[in-house]
């Protein structure tokens, strides 16, 4: 062949699956490709091991692990929505006046007319959901920018819990609403040093993730060429097992798994799956990429956004819930700052400006980068001030490293 | 070879070798540009043309690639664009760099403002003056204080020009200047460059159009993966004829010759061959924003089962808006017209209904509404199909890479795998995929706009076959293109458009270039 060096090609057949420089590149290639995402996960280890240090293992301590879920359930539920929003390449300013505003009308249907408690959360998550499409309708369906609709929509929840509230706190809540963010799931069968439902638990989600591991490599074996090589992918079993265990077994020894947790991974595993795999999850990343390209593909596109925007409403009415169920009251200050923590904890966690990117996975790590920072700098005795000056650098470094990155790779 | 003429060079690089992690894009490319003189690059895509340009104009700082650069006799090394725009190097890039809300005049010295012995502050009076003059030197009639956004894409390039001419360019460097220019703009520009040519300044042109380049070019140089092939000479002297045939050109670049630039077209068999796919009534569409322009204006039209049928036009004539607003009325503000699909009346109100209908929609913008360029090839190829890949309500990712891996071979994408980013292919790929995306929605009538825009010889052929296949298997399309030839040489029967109007039908036996530029310049008066 007279041509030039061929460009590298991954799927050459004279290199073995298993030969250790191939196997290493490739791992390094996957590794690059989420970049963000993998990095913060590395970060996440490197600050929880800080910190653990630093507070001479107060961090890790069965009752601080429950208190850290606890804390930091409502920002993950907002980080959360607040992607699948990003991704589809809007951006929603109100989350933080809604959990104010569904906080107060579930404490006026609870604490004023004593409704009962369930039927008080499905109507607040109901409000959350028309304040959504209100706000859905107006961007989706007239086309007005996200950032002035949902600007618009944080002055108004903010104000509409004023009026509601009429400036005064509402307590307390029933110890069943109180439980959404402050209880653990029943102990059950006979007496162990551990509590029981949570092992149970733990083993079922360790069988799940192994299981799914070995799935995956077997299909990679099919049809991949690309195929992690064995030593590493049992490494990597090896290290997923040590973590869920050392896990369940933290929880395990003291009240058990939070509600607040279970609801989380609820929403974890149902949205992530939902945004990877339905019709309707691929619409949002290829609106988010490419809006025109989408649209003249056949994508509905108002109807799409529409759901975004319901979807977070009803995110942020959950997390109202929740913080609420807390604080024990309805309080007009609720909720202040919130869409600023969970739009860093989006973009912490892998979002893009532009849209198009990013995971539901990504959201909960940024989240827990920003919680366990939170917990460990008061932990430490570092002062509010501190801890957002702190904040904030966290987000450059972790925005400026990806675009760093990406440069890089261009190159 | 025959004997170049021997001006002084002002130009001359060589050994040049620049090489990316993994690739070696440029290989000992070496390049010679005489004083006054308009040279050509040619190559397939991915050749190494832009790398070269961009070494040259210091996008690549000199350290980055090996070997030496030669500027009017002196070696030279740029550390950045700045630097080569001080000697004189301008390039001006295929994706135009004006800021549209800015005027004219502001984007010729944008990064060069005119201060006029007041530092820090512009001086208004001199910019517009100079503006004005620079204007008139490009013949681009048009006030300095008009806003980019407001002029056409031939003007721009226009300005783009000036904008070069006012650095005090010595040698301008063209990447696809007429890529997006209809013919008259083209023609315009051309004469441009041989009258900046009279004024000494010498130009690089890079281009895929051929007739172009025989027209105005001195000489044509030819990269082929990364190395310098040849430099043939079109003409000796400036007012010569051009000596060198387009198919000298094409033989260089592929390395082989091409007998047939079109495949040969295969009948449709089936039993319903020649009954009507799709009919259009009355078609009439006014401009989205001025409200009394009629942009498609009353056509009609019908296209077989099994034929190809051609859009001729001229930029602006309405072919793309015509076709955009038939799919789901993407374009325009609808006004009256029917649409009928395998003699049935169908809605085409929405792209969903269109595409339910059998419709399908290559557009003419790849990047900007074809593709979504940070996501990988599976995904776009599946996009316009993910809700017939569902498997208990979910996308079946399994199914979906099969159909990827199979357009991947069936269509000869080149990559190392599906989950490839789309933005990393080169345009002949990218264009396979959005292919490849309405193939497997499985319309029965596919309109094409402009489907080779941008795309190397032999990716063109490539594409022209999988047309043909189409058509083969029954598919009716419509092919709208700028190039003539290539019309000529694929379809059955060629429509011609002018000022939203259909102005001519002519059949495949009849059809010359000249029969067909007559109608497309057929004005209403």
């Amino acid at each position: 062949m007279t041509t030039a060096t061929p460009p590298l090609r991954k799927d050459a057949p004279d290199e073995p699956a298993d030969a250790r420089p191939s196997a290493v590149a490739a791992l390094l290639n996957s590794m690059r490709a989420n970049m963000r995402q993998y990095g913060m996960l590395v970060a996440l280890l490197f600050i929880v091991v800080l910190f653990q240090i630093w507070t001479d293992g107060t961090l890790l301590l069965p009752n601080n692990v429950s208190n850290l879920i606890q804390q930091n359930g409502y920002i993950l539920i907002l980080a959360i929505g607040m992607m699948i929003v990003i991704i589809a390449g809007h951006i929603d300013l109100s989350v933080g006046s809604l959990v104010a505003f569904v906080g107060a009308m579930s404490a006026v249907m609870m604490v004023k007319h004593d409704m009962p408690w369930v039927l008080a959360l499905v109507l607040s998550l109901l409000i959350g959901a028309v304040a959504g499409a209100w706000q859905g309708y107006f961007i989706a369906y007239l086309g007005i920018p996200s950032f002035i609709v949902t600007l618009a929509g944080m002055l108004l929840f903010r104000g509409l819990t004023q009026i509601v509230l009429e400036g005064q706190s509402l307590a307390p809540f029933p110890e069943g609403f109180q439980n959404i963010a402050k209880g653990f799931i029943p102990e059950m069968g006979p007496y162990t040093q551990y509590h029981n439902p949570t092992l149970l638990l733990g083993a079922v989600v360790l069988v799940v993730l192994i299981l799914r591991e070995v799935r995956d490599r077997k299909r990679q074996m099919a049809y991949d060429l690309e195929a992690v090589p064995k030593g590493l992918w049992i490494t990597k079993c090896v290290a997923i097992a040590a973590a869920v265990i050392a896990f369940t077994l933290t929880l395990a020894s003291f009240h058990g798994v939070p509600v607040v947790m279970l609801i989380m991974c609820a929403l974890l595993i149902g949205l992530g799956y939902v945004m990877r795999n339905a019709v309707v999850g691929r619409h949002v990343y290829a609106l988010g990429g490419n809006k025109a390209a989408a649209k003249l593909s056949g994508v509905k596109d108002k109807r799409v956004i529409f759901l975004v925007f319901v979807n977070m409403g009803v995110l942020a009415a959950l997390a109202g819930c929740v913080y609420a169920a807390r604080l024990n009251a309805g309080t007009p200050q609720a909720g202040l700052n919130f869409e600023l923590e969970a739009i860093a904890a989006a973009f912490i966690g892998g979002a893009s400006m532009s849209g198009g990117v990013g995971t539901v996975m990504g959201a909960v790590i940024g989240g827990l980068v920003l919680g366990v920072l939170n917990n460990g700098m008061s932990l430490v005795g570092i002062g509010t001030d501190y801890q957002q000056v702190i904040k904030g650098l966290v987000l450059l470094a972790a925005v400026g490293f990806d675009v760093w990155n990406k440069r890089k790779a261009g190159r | 070879m025959t004997a170049r003429p021997t001006a002084a060079a002002v130009l001359e690089m060589r050994g040049i070798t620049k090489t990316f992690p993994g690739v070696k894009a440029l290989s000992e490319v070496g390049l010679t540009v005489r004083a006054g003189e308009i040279h050509a690059i040619c190559g397939e895509n991915g050749a190494g043309k832009s790398t070269l340009m961009k070494v040259l104009s210091g996008v690549y700082p000199h350290g980055s690639y090996d070997g030496e650069i030669l500027f009017e006799g002196a070696p030279v090394a740029f550390k950045d664009i700045r630097a080569s725009e001080r000697h004189g190097i301008v390039i001006i890039h295929q994706e135009l760099a004006l800021v549209p809300y800015l005027s004219i005049a502001e984007n010729i010295f944008l990064g060069n403002e005119q201060t006029g012995g007041k530092r820090g502050f512009v001086d208004w009076d001199d910019t517009l003056r100079r503006a004005a003059a620079l204007l008139k030197r490009v013949g681009l009639r048009e006030k300095p204080q008009t806003p980019v956004a407001d002029i056409g894409v031939g003007k721009q390039q226009l300005v783009e020009i000036a904008k070069a001419l006012a650095k005090e360019v010595k040698l301008l460097i063209l990447d696809e200047p007429t890529a997006a220019l209809n013919d008259e703009d083209s023609a315009k520009l051309l004469d441009l460059i041989v009258e900046l040519r009279e004024q000494g300044i010498a130009c690089i042109i890079i281009s895929h159009k051929l007739n172009e380049i025989r027209q105005i070019t001195d000489a044509v140089t030819v990269l082929r993966d990364g190395r310098t092939i040849e430099t043939l000479t079109v003409r000796q002297a400036p007012s010569d004829a051009a000596e060198l045939s387009e198919d000298q050109i094409i033989r260089s670049m592929v390395g082989r010759d091409l007998d047939h630039r079109f495949p040969d077209r295969t009948p449709y068999p089936g039993e319903d061959a020649g009954t009507t796919a799709l009919a259009v009534h009355g078609w009439t569409v006014r401009h989205p924003v001025d409200q009394q322009r009629k942009v498609v204006d009353n056509v009609s039209l019908t296209v077989r089962r099994g034929e190809i049928v051609g859009i001729a036009g001229l930029m602006g004539a309405g072919r793309t808006e015509l076709a955009m607003s038939v799919f789901g009325r993407s374009y325009g503000r609808y006004e009256a017209g029917r649409v009928e699909v395998g003699g049935r009346e169908v809605s085409t109100k929405t792209v969903p209904a269109a595409i339910g209908a059998g419709l399908a929609y290559v557009t003419e913008d790849r990047k900007q509404y074809g593709l979504n360029l940070i996501d990988n090839i599976n995904r776009n190829i599946s996009l316009a199909s993910l809700p017939g890949m569902r498997r208990h309500g979910v996308v079946d990712e399994h199914h979906e890479r099969q159909v990827a891996e199979r357009y991947r071979t069936s269509m000869n994408i080149k990559t190392p795998t599906v989950f490839e980013e789309v933005g990393r292919l080169s345009g002949g790929n990218q264009q396979k995929v959005v292919l490849s995306r309405w193939i497997h929605a499985d319309p029965d009538v596919l309109i094409l706009d402009e489907p080779t825009r941008g795309i190397d010889v032999g990716a063109k052929f490539e594409i022209y076959t999988v047309i043909d296949k189409l058509a083969a298997e029954g598919k009716a399309v419509l092919f709208i293109s700028s190039e003539l030839p290539e019309l000529l040489g694929m379809c059955d029967r060629i429509y011609t458009m002018a000022e939203g109007r259909l102005t001519g039908e002519v059949a495949r036996a009849d059809a010359t270039q000249e029969a067909l530029m007559r109608h497309m310049t057929k004005s209403r008066t």
